[in-house]
């Protein structure tokens, strides 16, 4: 009984150092595997190279795109990297062009010679082994004078553009343009004339923009409306602004708008202020003007960021009345808060046509309405027909552009 | 006639280029818009100085004629001199520590810093008033925007854990809806005010007039 338990025991160990044996040999043989890896991985497919037109074309990038090889996320999953060469001509040799890494489907060439045609090579490869390598070819970089991937809007644009001069021609002619009452744009003359009655000036703000903001602009239009009105009623109008361009432009607007009403005496230079370029420093300086000098009217118009609410809350707190107008979205609810009345967005690009009431501006105003339809449209358009399919033509045209 | 001519032709002239640089990628024309971006600094530049002599003058008037508020002419004029003569005298004005950057970074930046600041009492006045709620529009405001604050700071979650669900939604439904409805206008807005004044169609930006 001893003797063969004693037996079954050392044919037991002699089992278990044999199979040790054999995992002792296998270990060597994994890794001798890694080294000879002789299985390449597999080749990219769809390999495609294109002229890369930019911001700056200058016919020196080739777009280089591919399908990633199958051992890359699948497969060996063993892909490490992509190769890429690049060959003058069919029969000439492949100068290595860059790497891309593991996942990566394009590689953008920025070394190319303008109208020379190149040849592309793309391959995979694990550490060891290339895979086949695909090729692409010729393809040359051109300068190009036209943004093809602007088409849509361009097209939008042209539209667009062609409709405000319909109207504008429309309104020339006569045609009855309605245009919807803009409450903020009536208080603009009231407030004046509550200044006016009461022997206190108007504070006009153009915002702090600079003067290539085209909201600054806008507001330079109204501002000639209001100094117009002003001179009319002989009430001050200060003009406080923060850009050195604005500033002139604010005086020659104004200085204009006065002799236009055959008030030209009544422009006073020092009323229309450069204060600083620094924004609470600005907003500080306004304040103190609202303090010391008490406008009755303070008209807000123009692009206005975190200093918004510090100049229409001191306003209000001083008692004035207070119209607002900017398309500033963050800055609409401070100014709503605070002002009395609120020109919000489009109504401030509005507001020169309907002070004026000049039929070619409001031809302009009737074009952007008909634009806003057109707008809705293609995109309720563009929402139903994505969703029957998101892969339609109509949908890849808008959103490529 | 040429005062208005001149302007106008160039408004058109540099208005039609910019427009069409965005249609053609050729690097010739993307060098001339850096050229002509270059030349809208440069004279921004001058302007400044135009600027400065603008308020020299306006203090300079407040003190000659002894106006009421002249004290802070005397200080806003100080200020200006002082480091006017800091910068451009002084011979270590760009270096770390020098009294020029000492005066701006001890004086300038905690006075604007305190006017920012003052901006939350001023959004906690404006709030109050706002949320008052008189109306229906006024009492919709007070409910969106207390679920919003609730719902952005910690405590919201503790009251009810649907808080900052219904504070994203508010935020990316209904406001965000609204926020596009205004840039589609202003969109629409700005180029429509571009066109006409590229055109000379709208003029009050020169003063008005024909």
């Amino acid at each position: 009984m001893t003797m063969k338990l004693l037996r079954s025991l050392t044919f037991l160990a002699v089992v278990s150092l044999a199979v040790c044996a054999c995992a002792q040999d296998a270990r060597p043989d994994s890794s001798a595997a890694m080294s000879l890896d002789t299985v390449p991985p597999a080749p990219i497919t769809c390999l495609e190279a294109r002229d890369y037109v930019d911001n700056s074309d200058a016919g020196d990038k080739i777009h280089i795109t591919w399908s990633l090889s199958a051992d890359d996320g699948g497969g060996m999953s063993d892909v490490a990297s992509y190769q890429l060469w690049r060959s003058e001509g069919a029969e000439a040799g492949w100068d290595s062009l860059g790497v891309a890494a593991a996942g990566q489907t394009s590689y953008l060439d920025e070394t190319a010679e303008p109208g020379v045609d190149y040849y592309y090579g793309v391959a995979a490869f694990d550490g060891v082994n290339y895979s086949e390598q695909t090729s692409f070819g010729p393809v040359a970089g051109r300068t190009n004078f036209f943004q093809k991937t602007r088409v849509s809007v361009l097209v939008l644009m042209l539209v667009f553009f062609g409709m405000v001069l319909v109207f504008t021609k429309l309104a020339e002619r006569g045609a009855d343009l309605f245009v919807r009452r803009i409450p903020g744009l009536n208080a603009i003359e009231e407030a004046v004339g509550r200044a006016t009655e009461m022997g206190r000036p108007v504070l006009y703000v153009p915002g702090i923009g600079e003067i290539d903001n085209i909201m600054t602009i806008a507001s330079l239009t109204i501002l000639s409306h209001v100094a117009k009105i002003t001179a009319r009623y002989e009430t001050p109008l200060i003009v406080p602004t923060a850009r050195a361009v604005v500033m002139s432009a604010a005086e020659e607007v104004v200085k204009e708008a006065y002799a236009a009403v055959g008030k030209p005496d009544g422009y006073n230079p020092d009323n229309i202020r450069y204060l600083s370029d620094a924004q609470f420093a600005f907003a500080g300086a306004v304040n103190g003007i609202m303090l010391r000098e008490k406008p009755a009217a303070n008209l807000y118009m123009g692009a206005f960021w975190a200093e918004s609410l510090l100049l229409a809350e001191t306003g209000f707190e001083a008692g004035a009345i207070q119209v607002a107008g900017t398309a500033m979205v963050s800055q609409l609810p401070f100014f709503v808060t605070a002002c009395d009345f609120t020109l919000m967005g489009e109504e401030l690009y509005a507001a020169s046509a309907y002070l004026s009431r000049e039929p070619k501006l409001l031809g302009g105003l009737k074009g952007s309405d008909w634009m806003k339809v057109l707008s809705i449209t293609i995109m309720a358009t563009g929402v139903i027909i994505y969703l029957l399919n998101p892969d339609n033509a109509f949908v890849a045209w808008f959103s490529s552009q | 006639m040429m005062r208005r001519q001149i302007p106008l032709a160039l408004c058109f002239i540099f208005g039609v280029f910019m427009t069409i640089q965005y249609f053609i990628p050729h690097h010739s024309v993307a060098d001339m818009q850096e050229r002509i971006l270059m030349w809208l600094q440069t004279l921004l530049a001058f302007a400044f100085l135009l600027g400065t002599v603008s308020l020299i003058k306006l203090h300079y008037h407040k003190i000659r004629n002894r106006a009421d508020d002249r004290a802070y002419s005397f200080v806003a004029l100080a200020g200006l001199l002082t480091m006017i003569g800091l910068g451009f005298f002084h011979p270590s004005h760009n270096l770390p520590g020098s009294p020029f950057s000492q005066m701006f970074l001890n004086v300038q930046v905690p006075i604007e810093a305190t006017m920012f600041s003052l901006l939350a009492f001023y959004i906690a006045s404006a709030a109050f008033r706002a949320f008052r709620a008189r109306t229906l529009e006024a009492t919709l405001l007070l409910v969106a925007a207390s679920i919003v604050m609730l719902g952005r700071v910690p405590i919201g979650d503790l009251i009810h854990e649907g808080l900052p669900q219904a504070t994203r939604w508010i935020l990316e439904v209904p406001n965000l809806a609204s926020k596009r409805g205004v840039m589609i206008g202003v969109g629409l807005g700005m180029m429509s005010t571009a066109l006409k004044i590229i055109l000379g169609i709208e003029r009050a930006w020169m003063g008005g007039g024909d």
